[in-house]
């Protein structure tokens, strides 16, 4: 039974929230707008001192734990990073400010794994994969995208449909494995440890050469279903035991991952529903316990929302910043201020034409390729999808722009159906091809034009550099430029 | 199709660039969404208290230790931390911590009876009750993906019928695999009536055919499940908004939109929360899955950040399992009893 402890709410203490001067809301900004702050005043040191680290560590820790990294995890991070930090020599290019978000971001990738981790080979055939995790985690969807993964590359898996709990759990798999071109296994009137043996004959008998095994959700905590478990995982021998993570998960992540690994021997973690804005601390602090590396991660509901896992996007993704510090060095490097901020004005009046449109397209062929630029703006990934960005694509956008004459470039309204199969033989594609161009050109400027009226330009695309303001002087002291105060009369 | 994506992708590049010339501050919409009324007492404790046991143990612990020690640096930092091993959130943690010290309690007994105070100071003063308004009464069961929506319903459907009204069920997740068999497994064990459509259909034109054979029929009550989606996605906030809008047209009324978090959710719970109150306009959160380790503390970010009460809570996957939100008895629980 409930025991109150002799508490009974007044009215006079039921008014305390509504009570004015409560404090507002904390609205994270990236860390390194916040360090910024707090290294207002060491700009140019040689050395950070442990004043400087501690202070700085403050901040971080605040971060981390609004990106739900587990407390105690939280904790022991700090002591590594303040080991490292204490007396680092700040690189001459960085403020101390930057100097610590490079340390602490470097440490996130090293928590994190550093290397993307393959799944491991089959010790005798048919590889074996097992799902596990709390319930509605993602467990069934994610076999499914492992499941389509697997296939497109070749192997032949199977599904088995071992969730004999959640209501519809085998009509779920069943849908998904059509969907995949996968055969599913299943059989409603047995317990979940036969089913899978049963499951890894068939494979044999049916040339399956991948056995994927969907469990049902439970809680780490519910001794019954744990045991369960722990007998499906013997019955399957499995090659790989993969945790399913909830990328929205808090503070519960440590205890969740711990429950697992005692009971099933975890060999990897995915986390799911990456495509939301979750910040994902989950994945620092179920790394963290396990010692299990992250394979994989969720970034949609259908069949093609599974990435492997990067450890640096996700690392700038906790932090709140892109892989911001990377690409104001890249952009330092490769940018020619003038034109970019002649460019940034267009852009807000715009006034932006393929011409400028092939000036920044070759600056930010100069900065790297694009998968790997897109990877540093927050959000970027999942704003646009499944749809990954190719190079090769690029080009042909280039060669088109290049097939136009300048007034063309200037004005695409000139382009006529003539023109248009022109542009379309002198650059070695279709017309249709000229047309997507020129329909997402507009498509892009009324982005533009979202984005000068203060809104983000793609759905949960946040951009950088609108939060780090404060520390705009000493990051990018060659670029910060006369159209701030511009744009700050146009509001 | 690749175009589009170089295209947005070239300019997302630039703009982000741009965005380092121009450093601009965007200001924080707070959406206050409070709405204070007067408190309705709340029934069935003993329950909620035993579905929380696991989070009373964990807090406990970290409590029973610091309630014994001094009033020093290292007891208000223990004190912010058992809080945000809670999922209360740094802003709650800390301005709960700060308002309890402001107090100056001389103990740690009275800074124990302190900090109840300041949490349940949180969740007083709002109504809890179910809205069963309308002819038929409608309740949408929103929120993300895999948060306990449909299995929320089956429970509640079920009290409903315990107390004489049997619900007509809208399965208007035509999205997800298998999501409609889902609840008709649940309708057909609690013997109600369910109204479905075409997988890949629209969940607005569902939902409408559902209140319109409630009316037909007599029935009392409509409960609508749909698909989960993550409330960053703008194109699934707006396919939600229009299934609220139709379920208010000629005439009907959306009683209470119910949006279930997972008591295992961190701080993006607030996201959820303010994202959805937007686009339709939560009336009441459902809180599961407490039966596991989670405490479930993202509920004192939510109330004391928009105000939305928490009605009910989720402690296991049965149809019994469903409880009204007790604030005494969570926040008991949370700091782990005495
Ligand atoms: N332990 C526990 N499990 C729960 C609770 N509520 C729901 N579940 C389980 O969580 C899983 C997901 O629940 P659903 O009701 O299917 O969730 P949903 O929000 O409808 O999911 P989608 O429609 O896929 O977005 C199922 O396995 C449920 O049995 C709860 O309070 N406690
Ligand atoms: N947006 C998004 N939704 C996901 C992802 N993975 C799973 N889901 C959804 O989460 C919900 C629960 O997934 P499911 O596979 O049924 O979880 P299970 O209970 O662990 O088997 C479903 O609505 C899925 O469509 C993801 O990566 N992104
Ligand atoms: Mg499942
Ligand atoms: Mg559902």
């Amino acid at each position: 039974m409930r025991s109150r402890g002799g508490y009974s709410p007044s009215r006079a203490e039921r008014g305390l929230i509504a009570a004015p001067g409560y404090p507002a809301p904390v609205v994270f900004e990236s860390l390194t707008s916040r360090l910024g702050a707090v290294f207002e005043r060491l700009r140019g040191r040689g050395r950070l001192s442990e004043a400087d680290v501690e202070a700085a560590l403050r901040e971080v820790r605040l971060a981390l734990l609004e990106a739900d990294v587990n407390v105690g995890v939280t904790r022991s991070f700090l002591e590594r990073v303040r080991a490292r930090a204490v007396g680092a020599e700040v690189a001459g290019s960085l403020t101390p400010g930057q100097q610590v978000v490079k340390i602490v971001h470097d440490e996130l990738v090293t928590t994190l794994g550093r290397e993307t981790a393959p799944l491991a080979p089959a010790r005798v055939l048919p590889q074996r994969i097992l799902m596990v995790g709390l319930q509605g985690s993602g467990k069934t969807t994610t076999a499914a995208k492992l499941a389509w993964r697997l296939k497109s590359a070749g192997k032949h898996p199977l599904l088995v449909a071992a969730d004999l709990q959640r209501p519809a759990a085998v009509d779920q798999l069943e849908a998904l494995g059509a969907r995949a071109g996968v055969p599913v296994h299943a059989d409603r009137a047995t317990t979940p440890p036969r089913l899978a043996k049963a499951a890894v004959k068939r494979a044999g008998e049916l040339g399956c050469d991948v056995v994927i095994v969907d469990t049902a959700g439970r809680l780490q905590i519910d001794e019954v279903l744990m045991a369960e478990l722990a007998a499906v995982r013997r019955a399957v021998e499995p090659d790989e035991v993969l945790l399913v993570v909830d990328a929205m998960t808090g503070q519960d992540a440590v205890n969740v991952a711990r429950g697992f690994l005692e009971r099933t021997d975890l060999t990897g973690l995915i986390f799911s529903k990456l495509d939301g804005d979750a910040r994902g601390g989950a994945a620092i602090s179920a790394r963290e316990v396990t010692g299990r590396p992250i394979k994989f991660v969720g970034v949609g509901e259908g069949l093609d929302g599974l990435e492997v896992f990067h450890p640096e996007r996700m690392a700038s993704r906790l932090l709140g910043m892109g892989d911001v510090l990377t690409l104001i060095e890249k952009a330092e490097a490769a940018w020619d201020r003038e034109q970019a901020e002649a460019a940034a004005e267009k852009m807000l009046r715009a006034a932006f034409t393929f011409e400028d449109f092939l000036d920044q397209l070759q600056q930010v062929r100069r900065m790297g390729s694009l998968g790997q630029l897109l990877g540093m703006l927050p959000g970027a990934a999942s704003a646009l999808g499944t749809a990954e960005p190719s190079d090769e694509a690029l080009s042909r956008a280039e060669a088109i722009i290049r097939s136009m004459t300048p007034s063309e470039r200037r004005a695409p309204k000139l382009i006529d159906g003539s023109r248009r199969r022109r542009i379309a033989a002198g650059s070695g594609t279709s017309p249709q091809q000229v047309n997507e161009l020129l329909r997402q050109f507009g498509e892009s400027q009324r982005m533009m034009k979202a984005f000068a009226e203060g809104r983000s330009p793609l759905p949960g695309l946040a951009l950088p550099g609108r939060r780090a303001q404060k520390m705009t002087p000493k990051v990018t002291p060659r670029v910060a430029s006369k159209a701030a105060p511009k744009v700050k009369k146009k509001r | 199709m690749l175009l589009v994506v170089l295209i947005v992708v070239a300019v997302a590049v630039a703009l982000a660039v741009a965005a380092f010339l121009l450093w601009r501050r965007r200001r924080p919409r707070v959406t206050d969404v409070r709405r204070d009324a007067p408190t309705v007492p709340a029934a069935a404790a003993g329950g909620l208290a035993s579905g929380l046991a696991p989070t009373r143990r964990a807090l406990g612990e970290r409590l029973a230790g610091l309630f014994g020690g001094r009033l020093d640096a290292a007891f208000w930092t223990g004190l912010e931390e058992a809080l945000l091993a809670a999922d209360v959130g740094v802003a709650a943690a800390v301005g709960i911590v700060e308002r309890v010290r402001a107090a100056g309690p001389p103990d740690a007994a009275a800074a124990r009876a302190a900090l109840r105070r300041e949490l349940a100071g949180v969740f007083a003063g709002r109504d809890r009750s179910l809205a069963l308004r309308g002819e038929p009464a409608v309740i949408v069961v929103v929120g993300v993906n895999g948060s306990g929506k449909t299995t929320t319903i089956a429970k509640l459907a079920a009290q409903l019928q315990q107390r004489g009204l049997p619900a007509l069920l809208a399965a208007a997740d035509t999205f997800r695999a298998a999501a409609t068999e889902q609840l008709g497994v649940w309708a057909g064990r609690l013997g109600l009536e369910m109204v479905a459509g075409q997988q890949g259909g629209d969940p607005a034109a569902v939902a409408f055919d559902a209140l319109q054979r409630a009316r037909a029929r007599g029935k009392e009550v409509v409960v609508v499940d749909t698909a989960g989606r993550l409330h960053s996605k703008r194109n699934l906030m707006e396919e939600l908004g229009k299934v609220v809008r139709v379920l208010g047209r000629d005439g009907g009324e959306v009683g209470e939109v119910l949006l279930v978090l997972d008591g295992t959710t961190g701080q993006n719970g607030i996201a959820q929360a303010r994202a959805f109150t937007a686009a339709v306009g939560v009336t009441g959160i459902v809180l599961t899955k407490l039966d596991g380790t989670a405490r479930g503390g993202i509920a004192v970010a939510v109330e004391r950040e928009l105000g939305i009460p928490v009605k009910l809570v989720g402690v296991g996957e049965r149809v019994e399992d469903l409880l009204p939100f007790d604030p005494e008895a969570f926040v008991d629980a949370l700091l782990g009893g005495s």
